[in-house]
């Protein structure tokens, strides 16, 4: 594994980490206010160490904040990217397995989310069924599912026509059977690829939406949401938005080469 | 006593469309056009014909794969119907297919001997804890080592892969196995092991062969009875010393002349028919092979010929040989 | 060919048509417009009147009919915020993001183009290395940061250009390399996997073993039959640039149609968003349409493929 897979792994286990026990490391609650100390810098540039990455405007410490925007942030990228995996996976064996109209109608369904930016779809359904956390998540679970649909129903099609699926059919294997013991383990490779490539994208996208205001709602904190409420700032303070920026910027990054670096080992050796 | 397989009229036509200029015209497709035969158990019925002259969509038809048009397939009394149900999957154990193509008819990621089990575990065959051994006791019959037992597919050779193929479609021990170019795609060496390998099983297990190939010399060595199919028709049926020593639809007559081969002295030119190959979408009325045949009349344009018995073993479908003097009573034996 | 483009206008005008349903449905159906825009302590007949007035009382099957013969007839409803006509509204931004758009899409193929095939030209060296990373640095960071970061450094700490409105050429800048850096590192990308996909053919070592020139070979033989492939992505940089739109004009208070479309979500502001997304959708159906012309046109093998099709009896 080169050394920059080695960071990246890392990072992304660090991120996990940071997620996963956000509420046992934050030094404060990320609403916990601190009307004295106030818009105080980072502790290398000239704060304390009483808030490393400094203060918003009311006093909140920014990297508590930092801490359970990860968490918010993965939380929902993961519950996403799973339902999109799904959703997309499902419609791809419906259409390779019923053919006929069943196909017809997913191409279109396919068709249609890709053919329009989902920001723009994203953005008309938000503001009109309001914004409740789980809303939001399975909003963002209609992103990608085209890809994985697409893949599956490829792989699906060929696996039946002149395949191994057509074989353990002729044996008079039931279609469950075929899908679940054959079909699943052969796509899952490509398929797992394509869901480390749809991942990052998720992240950029809830917090493109929530920086706009209109995804993850206070007092919920969200990566993107910390770097909107911090723009205003962006003169004096800086730091406010900074810190979730790199934190975004970084995990994507690392997340991007790692899904490249499984889709390089696992394409064209094994299958 | 009822043959084993009985195909009956059976025919499978597609409707098409052809670009012709900016539009389409319609057409039909006859890809298998009224074909009959019969196979008793434990013989061989050996196929043989052109790319595209419809073998394998008639293997296709007589396993159920595909719904035909016309006919009807007759499996041991039994009509065999195409739709997947419950009772067609039932019938997979009575009867299975061997593939051209072995690594495509494989699962890459199970080890070989787990695909040979599988048909017991659907079907649910007996106790579980014996296929285990059942599946290592038929794969050592059929020659695989037990070092091979746990490798995956890509990881065997063609001959070894076919015997993998061929275990698992024995496994249920089936009457009926439509063997669709099981060798075309393997060395000539391992070929001959294959063959053997077939007809070894045959006399072992009593089962019957449909066997289809373009390749005359193999058909020769393992059947009992040979259909040649042209455009979707049988031209000509007979036992294969008769056939290759003395074809008589000219169609065979040609087919046999281009065996090269230490028999054939007595033909010392080869028949090399004259215009185009078969396009199985312009046909016109008549027998389908008047276009190449050397001996076509007004007749041949005009009327198709039916597959008429000229002996107790032979048919043929000719208008010129139907008029020889023969045995009319006769009962082609293969079907009684 | 020409059956095939008809097929694919059919298609688009059923995207059209599915995306206006779609704004219909859930525009329609969720929550009540007028108390959002009267406050939620004004008497009922008021509100009562405001929603005769937008013909919010109606069924919604009436509704929907009533909206597709509305858009027929041209008449694309009202904004709720300043009566004027929606469409109007919406027409009247498109010079203001398009001024961003062109630039950016221009800008996007350049840099994008460029750099792809200057990295597969010299592959594995330390430069194509470089452009990778680049590359991907490029495509992870969201617009928002990016656009931040250099409001951040040139307007803020150098002070060389401004960082927010619209009156100068000098604010377009920063919007404008914005978004395109994104776009360009997919590109750049992309057009690197298909130089080297299509340098590796044989037909390439034939070109130079002919004895032509290296850049002839590049440029005569290589580039196009790489473009092939890349003009799918075209497609997708018209949409990404429209989304990249509404955050850019966001973060730089750029007066365009992406502005307005975050501003009217947030205010529920119905006929105007649908005006966006009708937009919108005739803008991407467009697109595709003429990438797949294109596509058809420069490719051989798309423009002489025909078929037989053929239906089991």
């Amino acid at each position: 594994m080169p050394l920059v897979i080695k960071i990246c792994a890392v990072w992304v286990a660090l991120v996990l980490l940071i997620a996963l026990s956000a509420d046992l490391i934050a030094p404060y609650s990320y609403s916990q206010l601190d009307l004295l100390a106030r818009l105080t810098p980072p502790v290398f540039f000239g704060g304390s160490t009483a808030h490393w990455l400094g203060t918003d405007e009311l006093g909140r410490d920014v990297l508590s904040r930092l801490i359970f925007s990860v968490r918010i942030s993965l939380l929902v990228a993961f519950i996403s990217t799973l339902l999109s995996a799904v959703v997309g996976v499902l419609m791809g064996f419906a259409a390779a397995h019923f053919r006929g109209w069943v196909e017809q109608l997913v191409l279109t369904l396919v068709d249609f989310q890709a053919s329009m930016p989902f920001m723009i779809i994203a953005l008309a359904v938000l503001a009109f069924f309001g914004n409740t956390l789980p809303l939001f998540i399975a909003l963002m679970g209609f992103y990608g599912w085209e890809r994985s649909a697409r893949i599956s129903r490829g792989l699906t099609i060929a696996a039946n026509e002149q395949g191994y699926a057509a074989a353990v059919y002729d044996l008079g294997a039931s279609p469950w059977r075929v899908y679940i013991l054959h079909i699943l383990p052969n796509i899952a490779s490509t398929l797992i690829v394509s869901v480390t490539l749809t991942f990052p994208e998720v992240i950029l996208l809830e917090s493109g939406l929530s920086f706009l205001g209109l995804g993850v709602q206070p007092p919920m904190t969200s990566l993107g949401n910390m770097v909107g409420y911090g723009r205003e700032y962006l003169q004096t303070a800086p730091w406010i938005l900074l810190a979730p920026s790199l934190f975004i910027v970084i995990t994507t990054f690392s997340v991007s080469m790692l899904g490249d670096w499984l889709r390089d080992r696992l394409d064209p050796t094994l299958n | 006593m009822t043959p084993l397989l009985q195909v009956q009229n059976l025919a499978k036509h597609y409707a098409v469309r052809i670009p012709d200029g900016l539009s389409r015209r319609k057409a039909t497709l006859r890809a298998v056009d009224r074909i009959s035969f019969c196979l008793s158990a434990g013989q061989t019925l050996g196929l043989v014909g052109e790319s595209g002259c419809g073998k394998t969509t008639t293997a296709r038809l007589v396993l159920g794969l595909m719904s035909a048009t016309q006919g009807q397939v007759l499996f041991e009394g039994q009509s065999v119907a195409a739709t997947r149900d419950a009772t067609w999957r039932a019938l997979r154990q009575r009867m299975q297919m061997v593939y051209q193509n072995p690594l495509g008819a494989l699962d890459r990621r199970l080890p070989v001997i787990t695909q040979v089990l599988e048909p017991l575990r659907i079907h649910d065959r007996g106790d579980p804890h014996e296929h285990m051994e059942q599946a290592q006791a038929l794969m050592a019959s059929l020659g695989l080592a037990k070092s091979l037992w746990w490798r995956y597919p890509h990881e065997l050779s063609g001959g070894q892969r076919q015997r993998v193929v061929l275990s698992r479609a024995l496994i249920l021990k089936p009457s009926l196995l439509v063997c669709d170019e099981p060798v075309s795609a393997l060395d000539v060496s391992i070929q001959a092991q294959v063959i053997n390998l077939l007809q070894d099983v045959q006399e072992l297990m009593g089962v019957a062969y449909l066997f289809i190939s373009h390749d005359l010399k193999v058909v020769r060595q393992v059947s009992d009875q040979v259909a040649v199919m042209y455009l979707g028709q049988i031209v000509e049926q007979a036992p294969p010393e008769q056939l290759f020593s003395e074809p008589l639809h000219p169609y065979s007559q040609a087919l046999v002349s281009a065996i090269p081969s230490l028999w054939n002295r007595q033909q010392k030119t080869k028949i090399v028919l004259q215009g185009e190959p078969p396009n199985p979408l312009s046909l016109q009325s008549g027998c389908v092979f008047q276009q190449r045949c050397p001996y076509a009349e007004a007749r041949c344009r005009e009327q198709s010929p039916m597959l008429t018995p000229l002996s107790s073993e032979r048919q043929v479908a000719c208008h010129m040989l139907a008029q020889k003097p023969s045995d009319q009573n006769a009962v082609v034996e293969s079907c009684s | 060919m020409t059956r095939f483009l008809a097929i694919r206008f059919l298609r688009g005008l059923l995207t059209l048509f599915l995306v206006l349903s779609f704004a219909f449905v859930i525009l329609r159906s969720t929550g009540d417009p007028a108390m959002l825009i009267m406050s939620a302590d004004a008497p009922p007949e008021a509100l009562e009147a405001f929603r005769k007035g937008w013909g919010l009382d109606a069924p919604l099957w009436q509704q929907y009919l009533g909206y597709f013969k509305n858009l027929l007839e041209g008449n694309f409803g009202y904004s709720m915020r300043d009566k004027s006509p929606a469409m109007e509204l919406v027409l009247a931004r498109i010079p203001a993001t398009l001024s961003l758009a062109v630039p950016a899409f221009i800008l996007k193929l350049v840099i994008g183009i460029s750099a792809g095939v200057f990295a597969a030209l010299h592959r594995n060296s330390w430069i194509d290395r470089l452009l990778i990373s680049l590359s991907i640095a490029g495509y992870t960071m969201p617009s928002f940061v990016l656009g931040l970061v250099l409001v951040l450094v040139f307007a803020v700490n150098l002070g060389w250009l401004p960082s927010g409105g619209d009156t100068t050429w000098q604010h377009a800048i920063l919007p404008i390399v914005t978004l395109s850096l994104g776009g360009a590192a997919v590109l750049a990308r992309f057009t690197r996997s298909a130089m080297l996909e299509v340098m590796g053919q044989p037909y390439i070592r034939t070109a130079s073993a002919k004895g032509l020139v290296w850049r002839r070979v590049v440029l005569d033989h290589a580039m196009p039959n790489a473009a092939i492939p890349t003009l799918t992505l075209i497609g997708f940089m018209v949409g990404s640039l429209i989304a990249g739109a509404v955050v850019v004009e966001s973060v730089f208070s750029w007066p365009g149609v992406g502005r307005l479309l975050v501003t009217s979500v947030a205010n529920r502001d119905l006929a105007v968003v649908q005006s966006l997304l009708l937009l919108v959708a005739t803008t991407m159906v467009t697109a595709n349409l003429l990438v797949d012309a294109l596509y058809g046109w420069i490719d051989p093998r798309v423009r002489s493929g025909q078929e037989a099709r053929g239906k089991a009896l």
